[in-house]
């Protein structure tokens, strides 16, 4: 112990030295982390997450987190074009209906390789329809969301959920033709065919690294090395890796891509769940970008000199009315669900408690949406005329149970219990008496509401995946549902026609019709469409925000 | 010792059967379930249906409960809902970073705790001990996520600390065992481990204020007894000098509990991570609980909850072998 005794000098000379030490540690994370920010020519962009990827093979994906990165690096035969839900070329430079919309032909770009250099052409294409429509295993088929929505089933179908399939073949006319014939036409083509899932992914890589491997895994799922390592696209990104420990995906940019050559070098998603966090780490310098900004900090972000990039709104929220539900058949006449409508004061919802760019709803589907009319009955504030309704319905003494969600935040409803707080107030002032009832998000509400329909009224709401008003009212009154308790074949029936009516004015028309029947009928009452938002840093340039939360990094640059 | 060891092994065996029955039996109550869960926004009563008889949810629990034992006893808790990775390939990814945070969490509260305990009682009634009972009690009181908001709010900008996260995004370390700062070390990656020492201060300070604000009070409350023994007196007489008498007799025989609490204080370490792991980002076996609560993710809950109660069964078991190997009429107890 002695001799550690260190002198006073020693002792300040070593303090001085540590010192020394860790200031030129510092400086070298400052700089490594400089490089980092804006090396190159094209420099690094990271982008905060709101949630873990899951994997990265798009068919067995369904949700946004995994779509926003799958997007950089895979192409669809269609896309939207940025900023809108219009369609517009991608791989395929042209695509053709037969009359009878049965038949699809594309006509590919040239000249286009996957990243691993592999070519892109109609036998690529071809394997990618044959690999979703011949996919075997329950466990694979059970995790294709979207092929079994859209295309119905499979060659083998190992579900009894599943129906007849939609696809037939694809045949590979020549490298740069591929058709593909369907059983039926489909209402939900070609719009569909820009869906993330339908990306085209290299066939080579999906055999080499096993794709159509999935096992059940206790109460989950794996996937093959291929969806967690090396999946494969034209996009203009490819996948560089995924540090499951610091939560960080790390792309590049993929130099094969003649289609859409990314700017940036690097391009990383930081995974940050906490809304706030996210906050702070923009603000801090850390990220230069993250999802869905709490509407209420937007004047904030923005007064710090962030963007924040309003989307065009693509959902839709709604207020539920069940038919079956503990009111029993009150709620089966028409005039009480009128007087429900008539009674919302839907403007000034919207106008002081929903986000700017949010807008009224008047029917179920958007306004970006084909399909969309402005020809339906409308139902303005009209407390007298919804008094009247209740009367003439002799449902004045009418007490309702009125389900809404807790914990949670949806991009069509930023704020559930504002919401229930402003309709019920709207209901008790023409006399209707409302039962509160709130339930966690995953912890009931969904199972109470749409599956065994508990309630008479509930919030719920939808945001699109493609252009098609199908994805909307479809989804919501294509059939007999505990969610609405109402059977009204006429209109089932009407929605299934439309569904299988050929792309193009028809199938637009056949919507509006639809679209009619429903404000009629009155199933349930549409509030609002709500924008969700997107905010970047001040030095990105060139990030466009997208109605379909489809935005593509390819043209961002950052100073 | 060896027959001791093996009759404590064995009590722990029903101890986390029983556990394991309750995870299960508890998170197969909850609505919702796995299928939902799985599906996300989109989920339908009629996929929800479907992926329940695909994954077997449909079948009685009693038989489920047995197909997981039978998995979990090989080591097999199936596979993350969220990130579709094996669970126990997740626990060792994320547990380093626990590890790294409890470990420096520890070190915080013995470096200050022990200090200030002692001071404290040296000077007791007095305004250095008044000052430090007071800082204890907040230290005990305040909740860790909001003096983490606070310390993030308040304190990161000015020290220059980042406020979370376990690296700057995008730092291009290479990672061999997932303890960032060896990692650093053993790669000579230095500002990668300067970088990970900066994320790491305030989130082991959160951590630590509970252990810290124990083991200053205990280590108070121990001084003050040896104080008053007669050998301290006795040793006083001797002519010994003070700093010799505080050191050898006051200080070596006060720490004696205050060893046994920083034992226990590690096993209640884990639960504190939970919060500041989650306030921080700090992407540990508690964030990875927090997420799994959030996002209702079972298989990981099941494992964890189940590895979490096997930690706390094996630092109990361990501290019982200590005070065996201490004092040997325990083990015949």
């Amino acid at each position: 112990m002695q001799q550690l005794r260190l002198t006073r000098t020693r002792r300040v000379a070593l303090i001085g030295l540590a010192g020394a030490l860790a200031v030129s540690l510092s400086a070298c994370a400052e700089s490594k982390r400089d490089e980092g920010a804006g090396g190159g020519s094209g420099g690094t962009m990271i982008f905060g997450a709101a949630g873990n990827p899951k994997l990265f093979d798009p068919i067995f994906n369904d949700e946004g987190e995994t779509f926003r990165i799958t997007r950089q690096i895979f192409d669809t035969l269609i896309q939207n074009k940025p900023g809108t839900a219009d369609l517009e070329a991608s791989l395929a430079e042209k695509w053709e209906p037969s009359n009878d919309g049965k038949t699809w032909t594309f006509s590919l770009k040239q000249g286009v390789k996957f990243s691993d250099g592999t070519p892109f052409d109609a036998t690529a294409v071809c394997f990618n329809f044959n690999r979703w429509y011949n996919m075997k295993g329950a466990a694979a088929q059970s995790q294709m969301i979207y092929y079994a929505d859209v295309f119905g089933g499979f060659a083998k179908n190992e579900s009894d959920d599943y129906s007849d399939p939609v696809y037939k073949s694809c045949e590979a006319k020549d490298p740069a033709t591929a058709v593909v014939n369907l059983n039926k036409a489909k209402g939900a083509f070609p719009a569909a065919f820009t869906l993330p899932s339908f990306a085209m992914q290299s066939p080579a890589a999906l055999q080499q690294y096993k794709a159509d491997e999935v096992t059940q895994s206790g109460d989950s799922f794996t996937y093959s090395e291929y969806a967690n390592k090396h999946p494969v696209g034209t996009g203009p990104f490819k996948f560089d890796s995924w540090d499951q420990g610091k939560g960080e995906i790390t792309l590049s940019k993929n130099d094969t891509s003649p289609t859409q050559t990314a700017k940036l070098d690097k391009l990383i998603f930081k995974v940050i769940p906490d809304e706030n966090a996210r906050k702070q780490a923009l603000k801090a310098g850390d990220i230069q970008g993250y999802d869905y900004p709490a509407p209420a900090d937007y004047g904030l972000l923005r007064n710090e000199g962030e963007q924040v990039l309003v989307r065009p709104p693509f959902n839709v929220l709604y207020l539920g009315i069940n038919q079956s539900g503990p009111a029993g058949d009150k709620l089966k006449d028409p005039r009480v669900r009128k007087a429900l409508a008539y009674g919302v004061n839907r403007e000034q919802f919207v106008k002081s408690k929903l986000p700017e760019g949010a807008e009224v709803a008047t029917e179920f589907v958007p306004k970006t949406i084909s399909g969309y009319t402005d020809e339906v009955t409308k139902y303005p504030f009209d407390q007298q005329k919804a008094k009247q309704l209740l009367q003439e319905a002799g449902a004045t003494n009418l007490t309702l149970k009125f389900y809404y969600p807790t914990e949670v935040t949806r991009p069509y409803m930023p704020n559930p219990a504002d919401v229930f707080t402003s309709i019920s107030e709207d209901l008790k002032a023409i006399g209707i008496k409302v039962e509160a009832v709130a339930k966690p998000w995953n912890g009931g509400y969904k199972d109470d509401v749409q599956k065994f329909g508990k309630q008479d009224l509930h919030l719920l709401g939808w945001t699109g995946d493609y252009n098609d008003a199908g994805n909307f009212v479809g989804t919501f009154f294509g059939r007999k549902k505990p969610e609405f308790g109402f059977d009204n074949p006429q209109l089932f029936q009407a929605l299934a026609a439309a569904d299988a009516s050929p792309a193009g004015d028809a199938h637009a028309k056949a919507y509006q019709e639809v679209n009619k029947q429903i404000m009629d009928y009155l199933p349930a009452i549409p509030i609002s469409y709500g924008p969700p938002a997107i905010v970047v840093g001040p030095k990105v340039k060139g990030l466009v925000a997208s109605p379909l939360t489809d935005e593509r990094f390819n043209t961002v640059t950052v100073n | 010792m060896l027959r001791f060891l093996v009759r404590r092994l064995l009590q722990a065996i029903p101890t986390l059967l029983i556990l394991s029955i309750l995870v299960f039996a508890w998170l197969r109550s909850l609505p919702g379930g796995p299928a939902a869960a799985l599906l996300g926004d989109k989920a339908t009563p009629e996929k929800i249906a479907n992926l329940n008889h695909v994954l077997g949810l449909d079948q009685p629990v009693v038989i489920q409960y047995f197909k997981f034992l039978g998995r979990a006893l090989t080591g097999d808790f199936g596979a993350s809902l969220i990130s579709t990775q094996p669970v126990m390939s997740e626990i060792g990814t994320f547990l380093p970073a626990t590890i790294e945070l409890g470990i420096s969490a520890m070190i915080v509260a013995v470096v200050i705790g022990i200090p200030a305990g002692y001071l404290s009682a040296r000077y007791r009634g007095g305004a250095v001990d008044n000052v430090i009972i007071v800082l204890t009690l907040i230290g005990v009181a305040v909740p860790v996520f909001f003096l983490g908001y606070m310390m993030q709010d308040v304190l990161a900008g000015p020290l220059g600390l980042p406020s979370q996260g376990r690296q700057t995004a995008g730092l291009d370390a290479t990672s061999i065992t997932n303890f960032a700062i060896l990692d650093g070390i053993m790669t000579s990656e230095w500002d990668a481990v300067w970088d990970a020492i900066k994320h790491l201060i305030l989130p082991a300070f959160a951590l630590a204020t509970i252990p810290l604000a124990v083991i200053t009070r205990i280590t108070r409350a121990s001084v003050l007894e040896v104080l008053n023994e007669d050998f301290i007196r006795t040793a006083n007489s001797k002519g010994l000098t003070q700093p010799v008498v505080r050191r050898r007799h006051v200080l070596r025989n006060g720490l004696l509990p205050v060893v046994t609490t920083i034992g226990l204080q590690t096993g209640a370490l884990l639960g504190g991570a939970v919060l500041t792991e989650r306030v921080f980002n700090f992407r540990g076996l508690g964030f990875l609980l927090a997420e799994g609560i959030e996002r209702r993710d079972y298989p990981r809950l099941q494992a964890l909850l189940l590895f979490g109660a096997l930690v706390y069964v094996l630092v109990n078991m361990l501290v019982d072998v200590s005070y065996g190997i201490i004092d040997p009429r325990v083990r015949v107890r």
